[in-house]
Parts: C-alpha cells; sequence; structure tokens
C-alpha cells in the first residue's frame, strides 16, 4: 500500500532491505533481504510474503522500476477502462475529490477516499491509524465499509507490539546490557579481584588432612 | 604428603560436564551475537562473522537448537544440586557482603550459592520461553502453525527474553571472572581447597566426607 509510515520498514532489520523513495514507493530489495519474515509482522494490511523458494520478501513495488524511468505503473498501463491512474500524490487526491463529488451525485452518500491515517480525503476511514496514509489509494463507493472491498482493513494499523519490539525493547534493551557491561567493569575497578587468600587454602588443607 | 606450596585440589567437573557446559557457553554466544545483528539495524554489520544476513537468519534457529538440547544435559545434571534451601534466602539478603567479598560473614553453601542457582534457574525458565518463541518464528519450517499476530508476540517475547537471559549470562560470565580461580573448575575441572573453603565450605565438607578432596597433587 505505500504507507507513508510503513510497519514493514519499522520491523525491518537489514539495512537497505526496505526503502522508502520521496516519491512515496515502499520497495523492498531482494539484495539485501534476509528472508527474516519481520515485515510480515510489522504490515498491519497482511500484505508481504517471504518466497519459500528462494527465502526473500515480496510485495508490490509499484513498479518502482518503471517509475524511476518516468512511465506509470503496470497495472495502470495494462488497466483497459483507465479505471487505475497514476501520478503525484496531490493530483490523485483532487482527482478522487471529483470522482467523489460524481458519487454523492448519484446516491452513494458514503463515498470516499481510502487513503487510512491520512487524515483529509473523507470516507470515514482510517481516524485512528498510525501509518500516515498511503500512496495507493481507492476511491469506494461505500467508504464507511472498506471490508466489503476484497477485505480491505477499516482501520489499518502498525500493531503496538510492534512499537514495543521496535521501540521499548529495543532501547531499554540494549541500555540494560550497556549497563551491566559498564556496571561490572566498574565493580571489578573498584574492588578489585574476589580472591582465595593464604589462610583459607591453609584452613582447607588442615580440613582435608583431618586436622581441623 | 606434598609440599606445603602446593594447595589440595576437589574435584568440581568431570570432563563431559565440562564439555556439556562449553557447547552450551559456545553455542550462547552464537545465538547472542547473530541475536543481536538481526535485533537492530545498527548491529547488523554483526552478521558479517557469520557470513551475512542470510546465513545469520538461517544458522540462528540451528544453534537455538543445539543450545536447547545441550542445556537439557546440564539441567539433568545440575538440577537437584540447584534446589533452594534455607540458607540461600540467607546468602542473598547478604548481597551487600558478596559484592564486597566479605565472604566470611555468608553462610556455608554448597555446591552452589544463591546467586549461582538464580543463574540455573533463570536460564532454564528463559531457554524454555526462547525455544518455544523461537519455533513460531522459525517461518521456514512452522509459518502455517500460526497466525501473524501470534508471530508478533512471538517477536516481542523472543527479544525480551534474550535481553534478560544476555543480563545473566553477564553475571554469569563477570562472577567466573571476578572471583578468581574460578574458571579453572571448568577448564581443568578441579579448585584449590582454599577456594571451597572460601566459597562452598558446605560442598568441600561433604567432598572431604566422600574422600572427594585431595591433597596437593599439582593439577
Amino acid at each position: 500500500m505505500h504507507c507513508a509510515e510503513p510497519g514493514c520498514l519499522a520491523a525491518c532489520p537489514a539495512p537497505g532491505a526496505i526503502v522508502q523513495y520521496t516519491n512515496g514507493i515502499v520497495d523492498f530489495v531482494a539484495d539485501n533481504c534476509i528472508g527474516c519474515g519481520y515485515c510480515i509482522r510489522g504490515c498491519p494490511f497482511n500484505i508481504p510474503r517471504v518466497s519459500q523458494a528462494e527465502g526473500k520478501a515480496h510485495k508490490c513495488t509499484l513498479c518502482s522500476d518503471r517509475v524511476a524511468v518516468g512511465q506509470g505503473p503496470a497495472c495502470q498501463k495494462a488497466c483497459p477502462t483507465q479505471a487505475i491512474v497514476f501520478g503525484t500524490k496531490d493530483e490523485m487526491m483532487a482527482h478522487a475529490d471529483g470522482r467523489i463529488k460524481d458519487l454523492k451525485s448519484r446516491g452513494f452518500a458514503a463515498a470516499g477516499l481510502y487513503n487510512p491515517g491520512g487524515g483529509a480525503g473523507g470516507g470515514g476511514t482510517g481516524g485512528g491509524s498510525n501509518i500516515g496514509g498511503t500512496h495507493v489509494m481507492y476511491v469506494l463507493h461505500h467508504a464507511d465499509k472498506p471490508e466489503i472491498y476484497s477485505g480491505l482493513a477499516a482501520n489499518p494499523s502498525i500493531s503496538g507490539i510492534i512499537g514495543v519490539w521496535k521501540g521499548a525493547t529495543k532501547y531499554v534493551g540494549l541500555a540494560a546490557l550497556g549497563a551491566a557491561l559498564v556496571v561490572a567493569f566498574f565493580h571489578h575497578v573498584v574492588r578489585g579481584p574476589n580472591r582465595v587468600s593464604r589462610e583459607d587454602e591453609e584452613k582447607a588443607r588442615r580440613l582435608v588432612e583431618g586436622r581441623a | 604428603m606434598a609440599s606445603q606450596n602446593e594447595p589440595t585440589t576437589v574435584d568440581r567437573y568431570t570432563a563431559a560436564a565440562r564439555l556439556n557446559h562449553w557447547v552450551t557457553a559456545i553455542s550462547l554466544v552464537l545465538l547472542a551475537i547473530s541475536g543481536l545483528a538481526m535485533f537492530h539495524p545498527s548491529l547488523f554489520f554483526l552478521t558479517a562473522l557469520f557470513g551475512g544476513g542470510e546465513i545469520t537468519r538461517q544458522i540462528h534457529p540451528w544453534i537455538g537448537v543445539i543450545l536447547f538440547f545441550s542445556f537439557l544435559g546440564l539441567f539433568f545434571r545440575f538440577w537437584r544440586l540447584n534446589l533452594w534451601k534455607a540458607e540461600d534466602g540467607t546468602w542473598l539478603g547478604r548481597l551487600g557482603d558478596v559484592l564486597a567479598a566479605r565472604d566470611d560473614k555468608l553462610p556455608e553453601v554448597v555446591k552452589y550459592n544463591a546467586g549461582q542457582k538464580l543463574v540455573f534457574w533463570g536460564m532454564t525458565l528463559l531457554i524454555l520461553v526462547l525455544i518455544t518463541s523461537g519455533l513460531v518464528m522459525w517461518d521456514t519450517y512452522f509459518y502455517g502453525y500460526t497466525t501473524i499476530p501470534q508471530k508478533r508476540v512471538a517477536v516481542l517475547i523472543h527479544s525480551g527474553a534474550a535481553i534478560v537471559a544476555i543480563l545473566i549470562w553477564i553475571v554469569h560470565v563477570y562472577a567466573a571472572i571476578w572471583v578468581r580461580g574460578t574458571v579453572r573448575a571448568m577448564t581443568r575441572g578441579s579448585v584449590t581447597g582454599g577456594w571451597a573453603w572460601r566459597y562452598h565450605r558446605k560442598w568441600l565438607r561433604e567432598e572431604i566426607a566422600k574422600g572427594e578432596a585431595h591433597p596437593s597433587r599439582g593439577r
């Protein structure tokens, strides 16, 4: 869905495996992917999957290779009725506004734009979403019921568990490990080694030899 | 009778126990490094030690399996010796004396003191949590057995448990270094009588009663 705040990217441990371009496209770079599947857990849309064949994660790239050379994505190019349009987000939102007004004038009172977390755009979807809007958007006749469109998530949000995992656990955990090492080092510096004394050995000898 | 300069020795670990320990230790260190490498992107460079990110991801769970079975061996070797005793509460209550090396103020303890017992039971519990959550994360073989929300919980539990396990490992290794004369128990298998007298006097008395403490024999 090319979210503004991608959950897959938040979860990914491999630098450069998931890249968010300034044009909004979120792309998976197979060369850097290690196939851990954390992106599957991070995604609020249930989109990425790891290939059983080559162990790399995949999802829609919005044809980033075509977009990079000034072309539209293949789905848009191939669509016979031009139901899919491609452009900047502002242009697409303006285009959607026209479509929504048309739909409403024809009785679809709940028509709206599916752009969860993206604020204005109407449609009543994704009010509490934390993904900041998407770069794949849908004009829906019934924007109040996105589930009826092949199960579009009504309120997609990156799971709070992912937030704790990649937030508190990461920082507090690593800080605790560092602190433990520092404390141990300074304990040794201050206290010095805990040594067995000559008397300890002598007392042990007497005990072993039955003279204690 | 041997020279007065040669300390007495007490056997502490058999060769099999030492081997079991070091297989576990090496596995744990490799797991910690490879796990941390996949935990934080800024630690990802550690994957280079294993031959890259993909190999790190593939090898980590297998090392986990080795650790699980190796630790299982340690568990059955040592669980009885780690049962909680009355003196353990007293020992733990005097942690200040422990850290200040005032060992004469501590109660006499058996083969393991309260700290070592907590390391043992802590690791036992955490390794169970880690292997269970780890299987849920092992998509190569077990992807289909759990839902994505369950997999999310598993990654959180796995990383939290791993952090605590590494903390316990730091305590374990630091104690072995700080208390001089300890490491030889796991390298040569024996400790000096003085070491046993100072830190595990009850155990020393038991060993003497069993005839297991030796006058110096130069090892």
